[in-house]
């Protein structure tokens, strides 16, 4: 009953195919046919299927991100300077941040089409806010002090804002690509709308959708991307500020 | 015969999009039957906004007095907070399919797994809120003779509002764009249009991303404003 209230929109939609699962499963393994949590035995056999969803979705995520984060980043250093760029900016990058990405992915339709590029473009526009945000109060929090200090030693307005005070914002800079990482690793689930591949592409078949251990592999491995990305990037932020280790003792 | 897909550049076109939002298109799948049109669209908004606001209400009622209470209390940092961060990192699309898997179908099942969603940065807030009251105000409340309760309801959640409301915006909007995935479990929100696009059309996909944005935007201006209304005068002069 389930099963079949599920596949209706994915029947109408003609994106139904020859089962996805039994194409390489000679039989149905038994804890299959149950209505196990997990079945071990298909995962076993199986696992190999998610390596293709799983590099596209690091290429959506890592793509996005860096892109995002160009574009964030420099935006922050303009406002950083021009402090009357500061409302328009918030509310621009406000707006994309609040239009959900399934929305943006058909947005885009009439200019780029369906695809991955569409997906990159969403979903880098979806990072822009947080990372701008925080890059810009990180700036806004060097102490006055110290920037006084910077140009009392004879530092340049360039050198004080390389030298002093980005390395100072690092810790803010870092929090926000974190949030951004991690929440584009979960969205980027959706991409499969888009045709736009990632680890949505085997949740999102006929069979795939009512098929639990199936969810929770590819589920499982986007929230273990997401931990991954979470961890690597604290491991850079405590590497690229080694004074703060002196702080915390 | 794996998935049919469409090609990749679809003749859509923002006049198409506004047609099929005002008038009735005729569609090639069902058979001469109208599809799109502004009495489906508001049908699907309902829908939209019905499940929104269902899985809202439970997601408040779950996460906002664990969140004030802790908050109050002080404890439970690495829950509040942690949550948080996990919550962050769910894939809406495994979460939809597991819990329709596991739970069912329809409008509470959907509301459910929307709720997950919303838990965690209202939780989140509602803890961080209440923490970042000064605690010398606390204090003073205590001193003039204030019950824990009367703390918590007269002078630590008024303060909080910009930031339990800030919580409350992030759950809605998070909520109202996953509920756009809703018709995979039986659900029909405006997301339709975009999952049966082939009974849609390219317009029809282009009108329901028109519209999940629209609808989404118009959410977060109301909550805005519902946060302007709700925060103390005193907190907004401090705030200009």
């Amino acid at each position: 009953m389930v099963s079949a209230i599920l596949m209706m929109p994915l029947a109408a939609a003609g994106e139904v195919g020859e089962s996805f699962f039994k194409e390489r499963t000679s039989e149905t393994l038994p804890c299959q046919a149950t209505d196990k949590l997990f079945c071990f035995d298909w995962a076993k056999e199986n696992i190999g299927r998610y390596g293709t969803p799983t590099v596209q979705h690091l290429e959506l995520v890592l793509i996005s991100v860096v892109v995002g984060f160009a574009i964030a980043f420099a935006l922050a250093l303009l406002a950083h300077r021009r402090r009357w760029l500061r409302p328009p900016l918030l509310a621009i990058t406000g707006v994309i941040y609040t239009v959900p990405s399934l929305a943006f992915f058909f947005l885009l339709l009439p200019i780029t089409g369906l695809g991955r590029d569409t997906v990159v473009i969403a979903l880098s526009a979806y990072t822009l806010q947080i990372i701008y945000r925080n890059a810009l109060a990180g700036l806004a929090n060097v102490p006055a002090a110290t920037r006084d200090a910077a140009r009392g030693m004879g530092m340049t307005e360039g050198q004080i804002l390389w030298r002093v005070e980005l390395p100072l914002a690092v810790p803010e800079i870092v929090a926000g690509l974190r949030i951004a990482t991690v929440s584009t690793v979960a969205i980027a689930t959706l991409a499969v709308f888009a045709q736009g591949g990632g680890l949505g592409q085997p949740i999102y078949t006929s069979a795939g959708l009512t098929f639990k251990t199936n969810i929770i592999i590819a589920g499982g491995i986007a929230m273990l991307m997401a931990f991954v990305f979470d961890l690597t990037l604290l491991a850079i932020q405590r590497y690229a500020t080694p004074w703060r280790k002196a702080a915390r003792g | 015969m794996t998935c049919a897909l469409l090609p990749p550049f679809l003749p859509a076109s923002i006049g198409g999009a506004v047609e099929f939002i005002f008038e009735p298109q005729s569609s090639n799948v069902t058979g001469g039957k109208e599809v799109g049109g502004l009495a489906q669209v508001i049908e699907l908004t309902i829908t939209q906004l019905e499940v929104t606001a269902i899985a809202l209400a439970i997601s408040m009622a779950v996460a906002l007095p664990i969140g004030l209470y802790l908050g109050h209390r002080g404890v439970g940092e690495t829950l509040a907070i942690g949550l948080g961060n996990v919550g962050r990192a769910v894939p809406e699309l495994a979460l939809i399919a597991f819990m329709a898997a596991a739970i069912g179908v329809g409008m509470l099942n959907v509301s459910i797994a929307l709720a997950v969603l919303g838990i965690p940065p209202i939780l989140t807030n509602a803890y961080v809120g209440i923490r970042q009251v000064d605690p010398a105000m606390v204090d003073a409340a205590r001193g003039i003779g204030m019950t824990e309760a009367e703390i918590l309801f007269r002078v630590e959640m008024p303060l909080a509002v910009p930031t339990v409301m800030a919580g409350i915006r992030g759950a809605t909007i998070a909520i109202v764009a996953t509920a756009t995935i809703a018709p995979l479990a039986g659900v029909l929100t405006l997301g339709d249009f975009i999952i049966n696009r082939n009974v849609y059309g390219a317009d029809g996909l282009l009108a329901g991303g028109i519209l999940v944005a629209l609808l989404a935007l118009t959410l977060e201006l109301l909550l805005a404003w519902a946060q302007r209304l709700l925060t103390s005068r005193g907190l907004r002069l401090n705030a200009a």
